[in-house]
C-alpha cells in the first residue's frame, strides 16, 4: 500500500510540529489554571494573553476583543444566541444564507422556534451572496446577519466586507463564520462585529476556537461560571489549546504566501484533471474561492461510494452525498445552489493543505478516473451515452 | 462502520452489468434519495420443469451498502426456484453482509425489493398467477415511491423548473 494521501483538510487537519512543540510544555510542566495566583497560574495566564496577543494582531482587532471557545461550534451559537438574548426579551429579526454552516444553520432555526424571525437569503449557482439581497431582507427588527466568509463545502467567498458595511449604516450587528477562511485570506475585520475561527481546521488542535466580538458589540453570554474571558464564556481556559491556535496562526501568518499559491496551484489543477473527465461539473466559483477547497460533481455515481474507492486507495476525500448524512438529506450548499439531485448525490470535496504536495494530486488525479469509470460500470445511469 | 463481507463484495462486486437476454427487470429506488437498483433475471426451466433464475445481474446507482446488497441479493437468488427467491428478505441480505449500520438497513431492503419487483414482473408478463406475499410487496414498494415522490416534492419542483435537460434518471420522478 502505498503512502496515504489526506485531501480532507475541510474537515481537519494534522497538527504542526511546531505548533505541537508549543503546546506541549503546557499540559505537564506548565499545568497551571491561568486563574490560580501562584506562579504556576501565573505563566499559564501569561502563555494565553500572549497567544491572545498574536492572534489579535494577525486578525487586526484588540486582544480584549478575542473570547476563546470550544470550537467554532460553539462560537458561531454565542455570536447568534448570544447576540438574542443580548436584547433582552424575545424577538427580533435575523439575516442568514441558504449556505450556511449547520452550527449557524441551526442554532438560527432555533431562534426562530423560540420567538424570533429569521430570513435565509439564496445564493447564485456558484454560490454567492448578493449584498442587495441582504439589504432587500433587512426588517426595522433585525438585529443580525451572519454570512460565511468562505464556504466550507464549495469553497465560494463571499463579499463580506461589502455585507459588513451596509450591517454597520444600519446599526445591525454583523457575523461572519471565517473558519475556513482564518489564515487563508485577509479577513474584513473592521466590517465585522462577530467573527468565528477555529484551530484545527489550521494545524492547529481540535477543541479550541474563538469568536471575535467586536468593542461595542451587544452580547450575553451562554456559558455562565467564573467569569473567565471578561464574563463573555466562562471555563477554564484551554491553555494547551489557545497556545496552539496561537501558534498554528502564527505559523499560518508566516507561510501564507508559499502555501495559499500552492493551494491554488493545486486547485487549478484538480479543476482542470476533474473537467477532462466526462460528465463532471465544479461545484463553487473557479476562481473567487478558497484557495484549499475543491467541489465536484460525477454524473450517474453517488459520492459515497467515490469516497469509499478512493479510501480503498489510500486517499481520504469528503461528499456532501445523502448516503453520507446521517438524516439522508444532500448537503443543503449543494442544493442551494442549484446542483441537479442526481449531480448532488454524487459530489465529491477535496481540501488541500499546508502538508499537501504536487505528488499527492498527482496520485488522486490517476486514481480518480478509473474510480469513476469503475462505479460508473455499476450504475444504471450512463454518461455520453 | 462497514464489515469485511461488505467492503469485499463494494470491491469487487458480484454478477454486475445488464444481462443482454433478461426475462424480466426489476426497477427500485429513487434518484433523489441517491439510490438506485435495477436488477436483472433470466428465468428458466430445470431438469424438475421448475422456474429457476439461471442468470441474473445489477446496475446500482448508490452508496457502499447499496452496492454490496446488489451484489449479495444477485448471489443468493442465483440459480434458486422463483419461490426459493421470492422467500430471500432483507434480513438475509444483510444477515449474509455480516449486518449493516442502521442508517444503511434500507439499502438491502431495496435489494429485495429489486428481486421482488424483478419476479413479480416477470410472473405478471406471463400472466402467471401471482403469489399473494408478492403482489403485497409490490403494493408496498409502488406506495414507497409514491411516498418519496410526495417527501420530495419540492426538490422535484424545483429540478424540473431547471433549463438545463434533466440527467438520466431523473425523468423517472416526474
Amino acid at each position: 500500500m502505498p503512502e496515504r494521501v489526506y485531501l480532507d483538510n475541510s474537515a481537519t487537519t494534522p497538527v504542526a510540529p511546531e505548533v505541537l512543540a508549543a503546546m506541549r510544555p503546557y499540559f505537564n510542566s506548565a499545568y497551571g489554571n491561568a486563574s490560580s495566583l501562584h506562579e504556576f497560574g501565573r505563566e499559564a495566564r501569561h502563555a494565553v494573553e500572549e497567544s491572545r496577543a498574536a492572534i489579535a494582531l494577525h486578525l487586526r482587532v484588540l486582544p480584549e476583543e478575542i473570547v476563546f471557545t470550544s470550537g467554532a461550534t460553539e462560537a458561531d451559537n454565542l455570536a447568534i444566541l448570544g447576540s438574542a438574548y443580548a436584547r433582552g426579551r424575545t424577538g427580533g429579526h435575523v439575516v442568514s444564507s441558504t449556505i450556511e454552516h449547520h452550527a449557524v444553520l441551526h442554532s438560527v432555526e432555533w431562534l426562530t422556534s423560540h420567538g424570533f424571525a429569521a430570513t435565509l437569503v439564496d445564493v447564485d449557482a456558484a454560490g454567492r451572496v448578493d449584498p442587495d439581497h441582504i439589504r432587500a431582507a433587512l426588517r426595522k427588527d433585525t438585529f443580525l446577519v451572519s454570512i460565511i466568509a468562505g464556504s466550507n463545502e464549495i469553497g465560494t467567498l463571499e463579499p463580506i466586507a461589502e455585507i459588513g458595511s451596509l450591517c454597520r449604516e444600519r446599526g445591525i450587528a454583523f457575523h461572519t463564520d471565517a473558519v475556513q477562511a482564518f489564515g487563508k485570506i485577509d479577513l474584513p475585520t473592521e466590517s465585522v462585529d462577530l467573527l468565528s475561527a477555529s484551530a484545527h481546521k489550521l494545524h492547529g488542535p481540535k477543541g479550541v476556537g474563538l469568536l471575535v466580538v467586536r468593542k461595542k458589540t451587544r452580547l450575553s453570554p451562554m456559558m455562565h461560571g467564573g467569569g473567565h474571558e471578561r464574563g463573555r464564556r466562562s471555563g477554564t481556559e484551554n491553555v494547551p489549546g489557545i497556545v496552539g491556535f496561537a501558534a498554528a496562526t502564527r505559523l499560518a501568518a508566516q507561510e501564507r504566501g508559499e502555501v495559499v499559491a500552492r493551494m491554488r496551484s493545486f486547485r487549478a489543477r484538480l479543476i482542470e484533471g476533474v473537467a477532462s473527465i466526462p460528465g463532471t461539473r465544479l461545484n463553487g466559483h473557479p476562481t473567487d474561492s478558497l484557495p484549499h477547497i475543491a467541489n465536484f460533481s460525477f454524473q450517474g455515481i453517488e459520492g459515497e461510494s467515490l469516497v469509499m474507492r478512493l479510501d480503498e486507495h489510500g486517499i481520504a476525500t469528503s461528499t456532501g452525498s445523502a448516503c453520507s448524512s446521517p438524516d439522508l438529506e444532500p448537503s443543503h450548499v449543494l442544493v442551494a445552489i442549484g446542483v441537479p439531485l442526481s449531480m448532488a448525490h454524487g459530489s465529491l470535496r477535496i481540501s488541500t493543505g499546508r502538508q499537501t504536495t504536487s505528488a499527492d494530486i498527482d496520485r488522486l488525479l490517476d486514481v480518480l478516473p478509473r474510480v469513476v469509470r469503475d462505479l460508473r460500470a455499476l450504475s444504471p445511469f450512463k454518461v455520453g451515452e | 462502520m462497514y464489515t469485511e463481507r461488505v467492503m469485499e463484495h463494494f470491491r469487487h462486486p458480484h454478477n454486475m452489468g445488464k444481462l443482454a437476454d433478461y426475462s424480466a427487470i426489476g426497477k427500485v429506488g429513487n434518484i433523489v434519495c441517491g439510490d438506485v437498483m435495477w436488477l436483472y433475471i433470466r428465468v428458466e426451466k430445470d431438469a424438475q420443469d421448475r422456474d429457476v433464475i439461471a442468470d441474473i445481474s445489477w446496475e446500482t446507482f448508490g452508496c457502499t451498502a447499496a452496492i454490496a446488497t446488489s451484489s449479495m441479493v444477485s448471489d443468493l437468488a442465483r440459480g434458486k426456484t422463483l419461490e426459493e427467491a421470492i422467500a430471500i428478505t432483507n434480513q438475509d441480505v444483510a444477515h449474509e453482509l455480516g449486518g449493516l449500520p442502521p442508517v444503511k438497513m434500507h439499502c438491502s431492503a431495496l435489494a429485495a425489493d429489486a428481486l421482488n419487483e424483478a419476479i413479480y414482473n416477470y410472473l405478471s408478463d406471463q400472466k402467471r398467477d401471482v403469489p399473494d406475499v408478492l403482489r403485497r410487496r409490490h403494493e408496498r414498494v409502488e406506495k414507497d415511491v409514491a411516498a418519496l415522490d410526495k417527501r420530495y416534492k419540492a426538490f422535484l419542483d424545483r429540478e424540473q423548473a431547471k433549463e438545463s435537460p434533466p440527467a438520466p434518471g431523473e425523468s423517472r420522478c416526474s
